[in-house]
């Protein structure tokens, strides 16, 4: 699904990305670590289409529709209420039988009761929450998640890894993490950033 | 048939924002009315019909701008823009929707601006209101560009006026142009050729300005 050589990314003088070579099979589950600054949300982007690599070849079996992808940001409108939201994305990728779908995520994710809300009124973490029903929204093949732990408490990180575990044998995922333990029982492959 | 379900949706979206946090609308309207204010007193008396038909044009010029401004403040304060590039659809929608976005916020400013206008200087006639419908065309199909533009670098700020006000010239000369000659025809039809040229060229290479 991914295949990545020497794959390299410049921002001006500044090498923020140096010869990563990256293997994800279709089916496959890669956990990106390594520390702050090491490049790992720069290789997310480029692998999700948002960036170019400077240098180096890279292949994503995935056309756009396929992919989810899960930013440092929510992605989605403050001033929009969490239905709203998912309602646009929806459209944009033609999810079909729509309604039913967004109406699952939300209940799943705990954010039917405040769907009518907008998400400025929103914590942190019922933030990354209704990002992560924007990421799984259109049912994507691959799924680029970059730290998507991030801002979830005890309750919202059980519902992800209950999530990722049914995912996990239909869908490629790349992940990013600061905490590999937690994702060590669903990888199959590894690649750890200096 | 789903690129417009896809405008649809995004325009919906922009002016629902709009009506939520009021950011940009209210900021057009009060600035426009103090501008012909400021004018008004500034003029003498005497100045003739040809110098207001000049400030109409400026007026309308940096209402425009106000509102290009704010255009792409919510995709940049979550990074929305990501999220909307990524989308299957053809990005060109997202500048098609932007541009009809600030179009309605425009015109919506004008329909005040225009009486305001008139009151403290002359009357409008139908040509000048063409030849502003056209111009509005053209400033919103360029500046939703180049806000686009701007807003994924630090300067934006300072960008977009950089970026716009010379672009905006020939909308000037066509605008004025129409406003105070005897057979405006030609002006019209030059802002109508520069409304076809820029929206054909702003809709082609969008796609360019919003990836990397």
């Amino acid at each position: 699904m991914i295949s990545a050589r020497k794959l390299g990314r410049r921002f001006g003088e500044k090498r923020v990305l140096r010869d990563v070579d990256l293997d994800v099979p279709r089916g496959g589950f890669a956990v990106v670590t390594g520390p702050n600054g090491s490049g790992k949300t720069t290789l997310l982007r480029i692998c999700a289409g948002l960036a170019i690599p400077s240098e180096g070849e890279l292949r994503v079996g995935a056309e756009r529709a396929e992919i989810g992808y899960l930013g440092h940001e929510p992605l989605v409108y403050r001033e929009l209420t969490a239905l709203e939201n998912l309602e646009l994305y929806g459209r944009l990728y033609r999810v079909p039988e729509r309604r039913e779908r967004i109406g699952m995520l939300l209940e799943r994710f705990g954010l039917w009761e405040v769907r009518h809300e907008r998400v400025a009124r929103y914590s942190r973490g019922m933030t990354q929450r209704l990002a992560l029903c924007r990421v799984l929204l259109h049912d994507p093949a691959l799924l680029v998640l970059d730290e998507p732990y991030t801002a979830l408490d005890t309750q919202g990180a059980e519902l992800l890894d209950a999530q990722l575990a049914e995912l996990r044998p239909e869908r490629t995922f790349l992940v990013s993490t600061h905490d590999p333990p937690r994702l060590e029982q669903f990888a199959t492959t590894r690649l750890a950033l200096a | 048939m789903n690129y417009f379900a896809d405008v649809r949706a995004l325009t919906r979206k922009d002016l629902l924002l709009e009506l939520r946090a009021r950011d940009t609308l209210p900021a057009m309207l009060l600035f426009v009315v103090a501008v012909f204010v400021v004018f008004h007193f500034s003029l003498p008396s005497r100045s003739s019909d040809l110098a207001a038909s000049g400030l109409l044009w400026v007026a309308i010029l940096f209402t425009a701008l106000l509102g290009l401004g704010r255009a792409f403040v919510p995709e940049r304060e979550q990074r929305v823009l990501d999220a909307l590039v990524l989308a299957p659809g053809d990005r060109s929608a997202i500048w098609l929707a932007k541009s009809l976005a600030t179009l309605a916020f425009l015109v919506l400013a004008e329909l005040v601006a225009v009486p305001v206008f008139a009151l403290f200087f002359h009357g409008i006639d139908a040509t000048t209101i063409a030849a502003i419908a056209l111009a509005d065309v053209g400033i919103c199909a360029v500046g939703t560009f180049l806000g686009a533009m701007a807003v994924a670098t630090r300067a934006r700020d300072l960008l977009l006026p950089l970026l716009f006000l010379p672009l905006a010239i020939p909308i000037v000369i066509g605008g004025v142009g129409a406003s105070v000659v005897g057979e405006p025809g030609r002006y019209l039809v030059f802002l109508g050729l520069y409304d076809a040229v820029f929206a054909l060229v702003c809709w082609a290479a969008f796609e360019y300005v919003v990836t990397e």
